[in-house]
Order: C-alpha cells, then structure tokens, then sequence
C-alpha cells in the first residue's frame, strides 16, 4: 500500500472528537483513521484535551439510587450491537454505512456509478464509481466537501490523490478531479451543500442525482 | 480502569463510578442532555465502559479521554437515534506485554495538559470547552480566533510521537 499523504484537517478531528461534525463527514474522518495511524494518534490527542476537560469538571450530586442500580446491572445481559469489519476495499465505517450489504450502484452516465450512503438535512455522502481516465464535471463547492479514494487514484489541479488520501473541497477549490490511469477509481465523498458546476447540463442533472 | 480490564474487578468499577459519575453529569447537561436524561446517559457510559473495557489500551489513552468519547459517542447517538461512525478497533497483539514506561508517558503528558488548560485565560477556557462539548461547529473550531489548539496540543507531543511510532508497527 503506497503512504497515506493528504490528511483529515486538525479542525475535523477535533470536532468529530467533540460530536460537532455533521454525520457524513464523520462517516469519512472514521473511515480515514481506520486506516491511518498518524490521524488516529491525532484524535487521541483531541480526546485526550477532551478527557481532561471532564476530568477537570464540576462534580454534581447523583440520585441516590443511581450507583447501585448501575453495579446491579454488570451482569445483566446485552443485546449485541451489529459490529462492521473492513470487506474488501470498504473500512469498517463504509461497511456499516451500507449495513453489510454491497453497493448498490446507479449509473450516473459516462460510465460514473454512484451509490448514496446517508444523506440528511445537513450533510450526505455518496461511493462514487469513476472509470480510469474519466473526468468529473469541472466544479467547485458550497459548503465542504471530503473525498477519499476507496481504490484506484484520481488528480485534479492540487495534486494526486492515491488510497486513503482525503482532499478538502471548500470555496475556493474549483477542480476536474481525473481518475487515473489503471483501477477505477471508487472514492467515499461527504459534502454539506449541492456542488456549483460551471457547465450547464451537469446544473440540469444535479437535482435528478443528488450531487 | 486495569484492574476493570483484566481481573473484571468490581470494587474498582465501583471506584471509577465514584469519581467520574458525579463530574460526568454536569459534562453531559451542558453537551446538550436535558437534565431529566443525564442520570440514564451517565448509567449507559459506565457501563458501556465495564462492558467494553477490554477495548481499553492504556498505551493509546487516559481513562478520561476514553470516557470522553464514549460519553459524546453516547449523547450524539441517543440524539440522532443512529450510530455514529467510529474507527475500526486496532487489533492489539495479544502475546504483547505492557509497555510500563508508555503507560507512564500517557498518565504524565495527561497531567501536563490538565495544568496546561487550568493555566488558560478564563476566555480561552470557556471557548476550549465548548468546542470539546459540541458547541462550536467545525468551521467554528477552524476559525475562532483565541483557540489555542496548537498550545494544548504542544503538551501531548511526546506521547503522541511514541504513540504514532508505536502505531506502526501494528498495522498496514
């Protein structure tokens, strides 16, 4: 595997520490530090700040039968939680996004598939399937977007990006990202507002594919 | 939190209940948990942390930070009612002996960064710990000027590099 070399901002991980992260960019910083050791050491950092800040904290009187009902419980059976390994090129945080099933994947055109993997209010995020040599639509962004490469590589104006790289799309990025020669490309992207296109027919398209 | 992980011994379960349950309730009233519901988000994390106390690895975290995260993990899931993605657990090397003097650097740099927040202007305070308790949104975190993140994280250096050296050699 070739190193990791673009990485989730230290802004992200500290909020994905503190819970502020919208859902689909969680779903990425998880995914990318499943895989990156210098990120995960990062956001242990950040929990650390995080663990003293509760350590430091004001204490507050519990109800007083709070302990007690809480060591009766040790023994108590648990429903187990659905745990999501890495399959394949997916981590752990992909797989279980998909719930343990396979993309199911929807062509886009030019041969670009697309399979959506959360989407609310205020934040989606999507596999994008890109075809060796395919570009995207040349666009630039709203709001954020994180895209990290699942499999294959893409390029665009800033630089290479190979698996596990995360580039951070905001206003001032406007990019044709390529997939590059070899394996398709199969990238996780989270966004937090619709993309702005330059070219009118992707501007029509955008509201039949979500993007 | 050790004796809780290997010998599953209740009466330090009962300590750390003891110390982290009381701070634990105003921690989770002001990350947003009406007060009505505290009591039950404080019961679920203590004992998710007996339930899962063998993910905990004193050479990666303090206790604290791993209640931390357990606690926002917790508070953001009963919010959303959804699971919030978390990284896939590192596969520690079961034949692997504790390493006492990374321990040590951890429980240290730990008490530096303690002093160091306590050390913060009663400003920088306020607005380090809303962006640890979910206050303030990522692009708030980015842009607020007065966060002093490179500082805090300056103490944890040390631990953090033995912590990434050490990393390495466990997986990829």
């Amino acid at each position: 595997m070739t190193a990791i070399t673009h990485h989730i901002p230290d802004h992200l991980l500290a909020s994905y520490a503190a819970g502020s992260l919208p859902h689909a960019f969680a779903v990425v910083v998880a995914s990318h530090v499943s895989m990156c050791n210098d990120c995960r050491a990062s956001l242990a950092a950040h929990q650390a700040v995080g663990g003293a800040i509760l350590e430091t904290a004001s204490t507050s009187p519990l109800s007083s039968g709070l302990r007690a009902s809480v060591l009766a419980q040790l023994d108590a059976p648990v429903r187990a939680e659905p745990h999501y390994d890495r399959s394949g090129i997916y981590p752990g945080p992909v797989v279980a996004a998909l719930q343990g099933q396979q993309p199911k994947w929807k062509a886009l055109g030019m041969g670009v598939r697309q399979t959506i993997l959360t989407a609310d209010a205020e934040s989606n995020a999507r596999l994008l399937f890109i075809p060796a040599g395919q570009a995207m639509p040349d666009h630039s962004h709203n709001g954020l977007e994180l895209t990290m490469v699942l499999q294959g590589s893409f390029s665009d104006s800033t630089g290479r990006f190979g698996i596990g790289d995360v580039e951070v799309g905001d206003e001032d990025l406007n990019h044709t990202p390529t997939a590059d020669a070899g394996d398709p490309c199969i990238c996780l992207a989270a966004t937090d507002a619709p993309l702005r296109f330059k070219a009118l027919l992707p501007r029509l398209l955008q509201p039949l594919f979500r993007i | 939190m050790l004796r809780v992980k290997i010998d599953r011994d209740r009466a330090a379960f009962a300590a750390l209940f003891d110390h982290f349950a009381p701070r634990l309730k105003g921690f989770v009233i002001r990350g947003g948990t009406p007060a009505a519901q505290a009591e039950e988000v404080i019961q679920d994390v203590m004992l998710t942390v007996w339930r899962k106390a063998e993910q905990f690895d004193p050479h990666r975290a303090q206790v604290s930070a791993w209640i931390y995260q357990i606690a926002r993990h917790r508070q953001i899931d009963i919010a959303r009612k959804e699971a919030r993605p978390v990284p896939e657990e590192l596969k520690e090397d079961p034949g692997a002996e504790a390493d006492a003097s990374q321990i040590l650097a951890i429980e240290q740099e730990s008490e530096h960064l303690k002093q160091a927040l306590q050390r913060l202007s009663a400003d920088q305070r306020i607005i380090v710990e809303k962006a640890y308790l979910g206050e303030l949104t990522h692009q708030e975190i980015q842009t607020q000027t007065g966060l002093p993140l490179g500082t805090i994280k300056s103490r944890i250096r040390l631990g953090l590099e033995r912590l990434r050296h050490d990393l390495k050699g466990l997986r990829t």
